[in-house]
């Protein structure tokens, strides 16, 4: 399709309470560079249910206009009611690039929507541009489990649509919330939403492992030793109020569940200090974290690659520097 | 039961190195394997086949005769039957395109073996990364679809999935025919068995090409029908190491890291 | 001459060597270190069609060729010897005897079992008083006409914890000596029968290796395996195929030590170098690998004889002797040029060298690999 505007699009996911996720906040700030760029308005799509705190927040974090679809049929997050919802607003307005965040949801979403409206998606985007020559947009993201990075254009279809890595922008600071707010009545049959979801089961440990929104990441890898070596892990995480994480290599010998896997085949994070444990920082493992604002790595082997990315790296035994490091901060929390 | 599953013949990206002087990726003796998440779709129609026998697993893929290889390994594991799409014309097909060149595949595949109850893909193939092909198949062929699936379970004529969530599984009931696609449950998935693999050895894969599509528009495959162009690929400019820590005792490493973080208020 | 696996065998090699590196090498240290049988890995491996790689398919079997087994066995014992003779005792020790001798009842009864894994074999021969002079068996089975009755003890008997069938030998006639000695098959739950002490043991420690003791056990009289009082022979030929896979486990492990010292040494840096740079690590290395494939083609060399229904029983022996002595020597030299780390068990050296040290002992001390080979050679 054409594009009837220059207007960039963020799609701003929501919570089932209706507030924002983080990352599509977080996609507000390069959306309005590259929207300056590309001469349009920068536009927020919020869809949920009850959805007023998203609003707000992309009003307040540099929309300057929010599209709002908000109905029941939206509180939990479905494929066909989402892509119905935002096809219809896309023919609609005519937007000519689209964010979304690449969450979970963002890369179920993404590509059928892309495929139902016949243009490119590019996946997993870590840096985003405005390409000189040719005005479209610039989507950079790695490949080949973060050996190669890509830059991919999308020249002849609109709207040019990526999904981003949660964490790798920062959001800005709240402003005064002045967007305009559109309002859109797009109602779903029952009968068109074609799943349905039965339960959920949380956490085993009743523990949300909220990795992609943590601002604080302990993680242990091979060097942790055993399912027991994550005590002092957890100490220190808990010392922080941080979250706990985990190499494939522990993941895959069982010590610790998948879903604190950090890295190519799990969760791709931007915490503002992540704290690598005995983690000898294969590639795959980099190409989930290294967009962390601050990593120390912790391992005894001075010849890790880890050291190579980390800001602050200790050469020593983990099971005696942890501890330490553990009573320093609470010392200093007290 | 009659289940199509989709795989991708990948390099072994944890074998991938980078050359330190011309900084490109070295892929010569990088081994080719099956796309860790294609197993894992493999092994859940499996675990479907092992409580329903008569069910039937088919595995189709779409790249160069070298990814018979990777069906090959496929019926050695737990499929039935194999197909291979390829040709000329789709080379360079960005992911929209692959997968209309898969859906336009699976209708002629279902000609031959039956209409598929179910479509399982990996979440995401390990080169590329992009997690679009399984959803574009579906939406190509307007089918439902869950994504993030664990496990699969056949309930009538519904399909239940476990789906990992940020706050632990889902189970999802999808209207067959549909698509999911899996990404790494907490069980390994199968080892081939001896017997299989002397099968798969033997076993003749028929390789379909355009002229066997016969409602393909190729004007939608390969590179000319991919709307996404690669404009530039380079390799990551490796951070340079920060502050090395190596003090007498590990305590004293531990202490002058908590001051050096506490200077620069990161904790 | 042909010194190539074909296509098939590579594969089933390829296949296993994947399964070893996920599921065999992980655990090794930790079966060596707290004496735990694998009996997963048995499990594992019977799934794939491992645990009777070269028995008939109509039999359990996968139905390749002797050559491949060995080449199975050799792939096992570069990630975990343990796990190499589990299999070699299993399938060389219980399965062959069986499907040599048994007849088709037995083979329905056990073999089609044991190939296919489901059960776990065993073999005793071996006793107090009765080690290399194997003739001095004091374990005896008396006829009571619609059954037998065993009296003795083994001693030493791989897998024996776990194992669901065992052939045993007993003296049916005492005062043939040699002659008097026949075969059974007794099953684990035979009334009078039980798996005694294990055994502590310097290498290969995650092996079942306990006692069997007999007391009145009752054996059914068609469990007889083989003829009446031809069971020294039953041993004997049974012993020497058992030998090439023994061989084999010596093989992989001395494989292994090689493998795994190259690998150090190219990152180990010593006076400014990388210790692969000097030239006395060069040669060692280039002295045991050529060691260990000479062993490698009289080890292959036998198991192709075997194959082809070849007088074997010397080949095997001049394999087992040169293999295992070529183990023994090349994992000690290993540890050596890896130093004060290799000494220590975070690295696998000295289970290396500790396992390696077994290959010399069972199935036949290579003093009696030495006999063997003498007598082929009319040194008399």
């Amino acid at each position: 399709m054409e594009a009837k505007t220059k207007d960039l699009w963020v799609f701003v996911e929501t919570n089932e309470d209706g507030t924002a996720k983080n990352v599509g906040i977080e996609l507000l700030t390069p959306g309005k560079m590259m929207a300056g760029k590309q001469g349009g308005a920068l536009v927020a799509v919020v869809i949920g249910s009850n959805v007023d705190a998203a609003v707000k927040a992309a009003s307040e974090h540099g929309a300057d206009k929010v599209i709002v679809v908000d109905g029941p049929e939206y509180a939990h997050y479905t494929t066909d009611a989402y892509t119905i919802a935002l096809c219809t607003l896309v023919e609609k307005y005519g937007p000519t690039s689209m964010l979304i965040g690449a969450t979970n949801n963002g890369r179920d979403l993404g590509p059928r929507v892309s495929c139902r409206l016949h243009t490119g998606l590019t996946a997993d985007c870590t840096a985003l541009d405005v390409d000189e020559e040719s005005g479209n947009v610039a989507w950079t993201r790695p490949a080949f489990g973060g050996n190669l990075m890509a830059t991919i254009l999308c020249p002849d279809h609109r709207p040019q649509i990526g999904t981003v890595r949660p964490g790798v922008f920062k959001k800005s600071d709240a402003g005064e919330a002045k967007a305009e707010i559109i309002k859109e009545d797009i109602h779903v049959d029952a009968a068109d939403i074609r799943t349905q979801v039965l339960e959920l089961i949380k956490e085993a440990d009743g523990e949300n492992v909220d990795l992609e929104g943590a601002e604080i990441i302990v993680s242990g890898g091979r060097g942790v030793g055993g399912p027991e070596g994550f005590e002092p892990v957890k100490a220190l995480a808990d010392a922080l109020g941080a979250t706990v994480g985990a190499s494939r290599a522990a993941v895959d010998a069982g010590w610790i569940a998948h879903a604190h896997q950090v890295g190519q085949t799990g969760k791709t994070v931007g915490p503002k200090l992540y704290i690598a444990c005995g983690i000898s920082g294969a590639i795959q493992h980099v190409a989930g974290m290294s967009g962390s604002d601050c990593i120390v790595a912790i391992n005894k082997d001075p010849e890790a690659p880890i050291f190579d990315i980390a800001d602050y790296g200790v050469v020593g035994n983990l099971f005696e520097v942890l501890p330490v490091l553990t009573e320093e901060v609470k010392k200093a929390r007290a | 039961m009659n289940m199509l599953v989709c795989v991708k013949q990948v390099p072994d990206t944890t074998e991938i190195k980078i050359d330190p002087v011309k900084n490109t990726l070295i892929r010569e003796g990088v081994p080719s394997i099956v796309n860790p998440f294609d197993g894992y779709a493999l092994e859940a129609a499996a675990r479907i086949k092992d409580k329903d026998p008569s069910a039937k697993i088919v595995v189709l893929s779409m790249g160069p005769e070298q990814a018979k290889a990777a069906l090959k390994e496929c019926l050695a594991i737990a499929a039935d039957k194999a197909y291979l799409v390829s040709d000329r014309a789709f080379g360079g097909s960005d992911t929209l395109a692959t997968s209309y060149i898969i859906s336009e595949t699976i209708k002629k595949v279902e000609e031959l073996e039956g209409k598929f109850d179910v479509i399982f893909c990996g979440k995401q193939a390990i080169d590329g990364d992009t997690a679009q092909v399984g959803p574009e198949i579906a939406e190509h062929l307007n089918y439902p679809q869950v994504t993030y699936g664990l496990e699969a379970e056949v309930d009538g004529d519904v399909i239940k999935v476990k789906k990992e969530v940020e706050e632990g599984v889902e189970v999802i009931a999808a209207k067959m025919p549909a698509v999911v696609t899996f990404t790494k449950p907490a069980w390994d998935p199968r080892y081939p068995t001896i017997k299989r693999k002397m099968a798969a050895n033997r076993a003749e894969i028929p390789t379909l090409t355009a002229a066997d599509l016969p409602t393909i528009d190729l004007t939608h495959a390969g590179l000319k029908g991919s709307p996404t162009k690669v404009k530039k690929t380079f390799v990551p400019q490796k951070k340079t190491g920060g502050v090395k820590i190596k003090e007498e005792t590990a305590e004293d490493s531990a202490k002058k890291l908590f001051q050096l973080l506490s200077d620069a208020s990161i904790i | 001459m042909n010194f190539h696996f074909t296509p098939d065998e590579q594969d089933v090699l390829d296949m296993l060597h994947d399964f070893c590196v996920k599921e065999v090498a992980p655990i090794a240290a930790e079966i060596d270190e707290t004496e735990r049988f694998p009996e997963e890995t048995w499990h594992k491996l019977a799934e794939m069609g491992m645990m009777g790689v070269a028995y008939p398919e109509e039999y359990g079997g996968a139905g390749l060729s002797y050559v491949n087994y060995i080449g199975v066995c050799e792939e096992l014992a570069k990630h975990c010897a343990t796990t190499s003779v589990m299999v070699s005792a299993h399938s060389s020790l219980c399965c062959w005897p069986i499907a040599e001798y048994g007849t088709e009842e037995q083979k329905q009864k056990y073999l089609t079992k044991l190939a296919s894994g489901e059960w776990l074999g065993a073999f005793g021969l071996t006793e107090p008083g009765a080690g290399t002079d194997a003739a001095m068996q004091k374990t005896v089975a008396e006829d009571k006409g619609d059954h037998w009755v065993l009296n003795g003890s083994k001693i030493f008997i791989t897998n024996a914890g776990f194992a669901n069938v065992f052939v045993v030998f007993a003296m049916t006639d005492k005062s043939l000596g040699t002659k008097g000695i026949s075969a059974f098959i007794v099953e684990k739950d035979f009334p009078g029968f039980k798996v005694g002490a294990h055994e502590k043991k310097m290498g290969i420690r995650g092996s079942s290796t306990c006692e069997l003791v007999f007391e009145d056990c009752i054996v059914p009289k068609e469990n007889l395996l083989g003829e009446l009082n031809k069971g020294f022979k039953v041993a004997m030929t049974t012993l020497d195929g058992g030998r090439i896979g023994i061989g084999a486990q010596a093989l992989g492990i001395a494989q292994a030590a090689i493998d795994d010292t190259v690998k150090y040494t190219k990152e180990r840096v010593q006076f400014g170098k990388r210790i692969s740079q000097f030239q006395n690590t060069q040669f060692q290395l280039a002295d045991m690998q050529a060691k260990v494939d000479a062993a490698r083609l009289l080890i292959y060399r036998a198991a192709q004889a075997k194959q082809d229904h070849e007088p074997y029983s010397h080949l095997a022996a001049m394999g087992k002797l040169y293999a295992s002595e070529a183990a023994s020597d090349v994992t000690r030299r290993c540890l050596q040029l890896v130093g004060g780390y290799g000494y220590t068990r975070e690295y696998p050296f000295e289970r290396y060298m500790r396992d390696a040290k077994i290959t010399e002992i069972y199935e036949g001390t290579s003093e009696v690999q030495r006999m063997v080979i003498s007598g082929w050679m009319g040194v008399k």
